[in-house]
C-alpha cells in the first residue's frame, strides 16, 4: 500500500477540502492505485540528471526574461475586481472571522506542532 | 444554409459582398440552436459582442477599408479562456457565476483580427480530463457519433468546429487537450511551442504545459488563426520573443525529403489495430510525397503518463489554491474562515479535481517532495532529451494522437488511470514543450476518425504546418 487513508485525510486537511467519508474511502483507493503505477520512475536511475522545472530555463531564457522597465501604470480594476466578489465591502473582501484573542494563543500553539511534525 | 466555410471562403464572400459579416453570424446562431442541445459543446453564448463585432467587420467592407485576417470568422472559445463580462466557468461550479473582468491576450488578438467570437465551449473542469465528462455542466457528446465521447479536455471546441457551429476554436493543451479531442473528432488540432502563445488570461491548470491553440477543418486555417495569437506578450513571462512567421505563405513549401521519425516506442502493445492500419497508410502517404520514415528510439515514451500525472497535478494543486471563496466565484458559508475555505472547495471542485488536487498536495508535501515531484522533474528532462536527440536526426516525429478512437461516454469513468492512458502518445511532447498537430488519419469502419500526430522542433510550427498541409492535400484526412 503507497498511501494510508489517514495520509489521504491529512492531504485533504494541506488541500483545504471537507470531504465526506465516502470521497475518503473512493480517493484512498484510488491514490494508491495511481502512486503504485507512478512508482515506475523508480526504474530509472536520475541521479545525475537535472530536474526541468520549465520548457525554457537554460541559457536564452535570461533574454526572454529581461526585467522590464520599472514604470507606473495606472491600474483601475478595484472596482471591477470587487463587484464580482461573493461578500465586498469596498475596499475590501468580506470573510467570516478569522480568529478571535482568546484563541489566538492556542492557534499559535497548534501551529508550531504542525510545522515541528513537518519537519 | 448550411455551407462549410472557411476562412479564406469568408474572406472572399465578404470581399465580394455576397455575404455580409451580419448574416453570417446569424446562421451560426442558428446552426447552434439546431444542434447545440444534443452536442452541449456551448456552455454560454455572447451574442450582443459577436452582433457588434460583425457590425464593425461590416462597416469596413462598406468603407473599403482592408481587412484585418480573420474578419467575419466565427469562432468558439474553450471556457477556461477569460473573455471580459462574458461567463467564464472553467466546467466548474466554482466559477458558475464568474464573469472575468478582463479579455486573455489571444481573446484581444482575435477580436483585433476581425474575428466574432460566438460563445464559450463546454470542458473538462479545469481542463482535466481526456473525455469532457469531467464538465460539471454534462459532458459533450462527439458529432461523430452521438453515444462517444469528443474527447476531452477541449471537447466543446473540438465537438462545436466538426459540427460546423464555429469555423474555428481555441482549445488549450495541458497533456493533449487540443490534439487528443481534434483526433476524435477528425480535425485538425494543433499547440505550438510552449510560450508561443501568451497564456495571459488563461485560467491556469499547470503553469509549465498550459498552451492555447486552435481547431479547425483545414491546415490552412489552424495556420492562419495560430499566426494571429502566437507572439510575445508583455504579460506573460513564459511567452517567447521569437518572431512568428507568416505560416500560411509557407504552408505549400514541398516537404519532399524531409526525414520523418517513426519512435518504435509509440507502436508497441496497446494500440487499436485499426489506429495502428490507418497510421501506418498515412506514414506511406508521406513517403510518396518524398519524405523518409526513420525508425527512431524515444526509450522514455513509457514513463511520460507517471511524470506527466506528478508534475500537472503538484502545479495544479498550488494554482487551484486560489479558489477559497474568497475574492471571486463560489462561496459556501463557513463558522470560521478555514472552514469557509474547506466548504468551499468541496463542494465547488468535481471529482476529477479534487483527485488531482490531492495527488499533488500529496507530491509536494513534506517528506515526499523528492520522491515524487524532483523525481518527476528530472524524467521530464529524460524526456525532453529524446525529444532534442530524435530531432538531431530527424526534421518531425509521426505517431498515432491517441491509442483508440472515440470511446463511449462513460467508458472509463470509473477507472481514472485508464481514462490517464488516453494521453499516452500527446503527455511527451506537453512535457518537452515541442510543437505539435493532429490531423484526421482516415476512419475505422464503424465511422470514427483516427488522428495522425506530428511533432516538430522548437519554434518548428511551420515545418509541422507544411507536413500537416501536404498530407491533408494528399487525402490523408480521408486515407483508406
Amino acid at each position: 500500500m503507497k498511501i494510508t487513508r489517514d495520509q489521504v485525510i491529512r492531504v485533504a486537511e494541506l488541500a483545504h477540502l471537507e470531504l465526506s467519508e465516502a470521497e475518503l474511502d473512493v480517493y484512498s483507493r484510488q491514490l494508491d492505485n495511481i502512486l503504485a503505477y507512478i512508482e515506475k520512475l523508480n526504474q530509472l536511475d536520475t541521479s545525475q540528471v537535472e530536474p526541468m522545472a520549465q520548457v525554457f530555463s537554460g541559457d536564452g531564457a535570461e533574454e526572454n526574461a529581461s526585467a522590464r522597465a520599472d514604470e507606473a501604470i495606472r491600474c483601475d480594476v478595484a472596482d471591477a475586481v470587487l463587484s464580482i466578489a461573493p461578500d465586498p465591502s469596498r475596499p475590501y473582501f468580506r470573510v467570516p472571522k478569522v480568529i478571535d484573542r482568546e484563541e489566538r494563543g492556542r492557534e499559535n500553539d497548534r501551529e508550531e506542532r504542525s510545522r515541528e511534525n513537518d519537519k | 444554409m448550411t455551407a462549410t466555410w472557411t476562412i479564406p471562403s469568408i474572406r472572399s464572400a465578404l470581399q465580394q459582398k455576397k455575404l455580409s459579416a451580419r448574416e453570417l453570424t446569424k446562421d451560426y446562431f442558428a446552426r447552434i440552436a439546431v444542434r447545440n442541445k444534443e452536442l452541449n459543446a456551448f456552455l454560454a453564448l455572447s451574442p450582443e459582442q459577436a452582433f457588434a463585432q460583425a457590425d464593425r467587420v461590416d462597416s469596413m467592407i462598406a468603407r473599403g477599408e482592408p481587412l484585418p485576417p480573420l474578419a467575419g470568422v466565427p469562432v468558439a472559445i474553450k471556457d477556461v479562456i477569460s473573455t471580459a463580462g462574458i461567463p467564464t466557468t472553467c466546467g466548474s461550479r466554482i466559477l458558475e457565476n464568474y464573469l472575468p473582468p478582463y479579455d486573455a491576450t489571444a481573446i484581444s488578438r482575435l477580436h483585433a483580427a476581425g474575428a466574432i467570437t460566438l460563445g464559450k465551449t463546454n470542458c473538462d473542469e479545469f481542463a482535466m480530463g481526456s473525455s469532457t465528462e469531467n464538465s460539471a455542466y454534462g459532458p459533450v457528446r462527439n458529432p461523430v457519433a452521438l453515444d462517444r465521447v469528443p474527447g476531452g479536455s477541449s471537447g466543446g471546441s473540438a465537438a462545436a468546429v466538426a459540427a460546423g457551429l464555429a469555423v474555428a476554436a481555441l482549445g488549450t493543451d495541458t497533456g493533449g487537450s487540443i490534439r487528443q479531442p481534434g483526433a476524435l473528432c477528425g480535425i485538425p488540432a494543433m499547440m505550438g511551442t510552449y510560450g508561443r502563445v501568451s497564456r495571459y488570461g488563461l485560467i491556469a491548470f499547470a503553469s509549465s504545459l498550459d498552451r492555447i491553440g486552435p481547431f479547425a477543418t483545414t491546415v490552412q486555417d489552424v495556420a492562419s488563426v495560430l499566426a494571429v495569437i502566437a507572439g510575445r506578450d508583455a504579460a506573460d513571462s513564459t511567452s517567447v520573443a521569437v518572431p512568428v512567421p507568416d505560416y500560411s505563405a509557407d504552408l505549400d513549401r514541398s516537404v519532399r525529403g524531409l526525414r520523418i521519425g517513426i519512435p518504435r516506442e509509440y507502436f508497441a502493445e496497446g494500440m487499436d489495430p485499426v489506429v495502428r492500419q490507418k497510421v501506418e497508410a498515412g506514414i506511406k502517404l508521406l513517403e510518396s510525397l518524398g519524405c523518409l520514415p526513420v525508425e527512431i528510439r524515444m526509450p522514455h515514451t513509457d514513463y511520460a503518463i507517471a511524470t506527466y500525472y506528478i508534475v500537472a497535478t503538484a502545479e495544479a494543486s498550488s494554482n487551484l489554491a486560489r479558489y477559497d471563496g474568497v475574492r471571486y466565484g463560489l462561496r459556501v458559508p463557513g463558522a470560521t474562515l478555514l472552514d469557509m475555505y474547506k466548504k468551499t472547495r468541496g463542494r465547488g471542485f468535481g471529482p476529477e479535481v479534487k483527485r488531482r488536487i490531492m495527488l499533488g498536495t500529496y507530491a509536494l508535501s513534506s517528506g515526499y517532495y523528492d520522491a515524487y515531484y524532483l523525481k518527476a522533474q528530472k524524467v521530464r528532462t529524460l524526456i525532453a532529451r529524446d525529444f532534442t536527440q530524435a530531432f538531431q536526426k530527424v526534421d518531425a516525429i509521426v505517431t498515432p494522437t491517441s491509442p483508440s478512437p472515440a470511446f463511449r461516454l462513460g467508458e472509463k469513468t470509473d477507472d481514472p488511470l485508464q481514462m490517464y492512458l488516453a494521453d499516452i502518445y500527446t503527455v511527451t511532447g506537453s512535457l518537452a514543450g515541442v510543437p505539435g498537430i493532429s490531423v484526421p488519419c482516415g476512419k475505422s469502419p464503424e465511422g470514427l476518425p483516427v488522428g495522425l500526430q506530428i511533432f516538430g522542433s522548437y519554434f518548428e510550427e511551420s515545418r509541422v504546418l507544411q507536413l500537416a498541409h501536404a498530407f491533408e492535400k494528399a487525402g490523408g484526412f480521408s486515407i483508406a
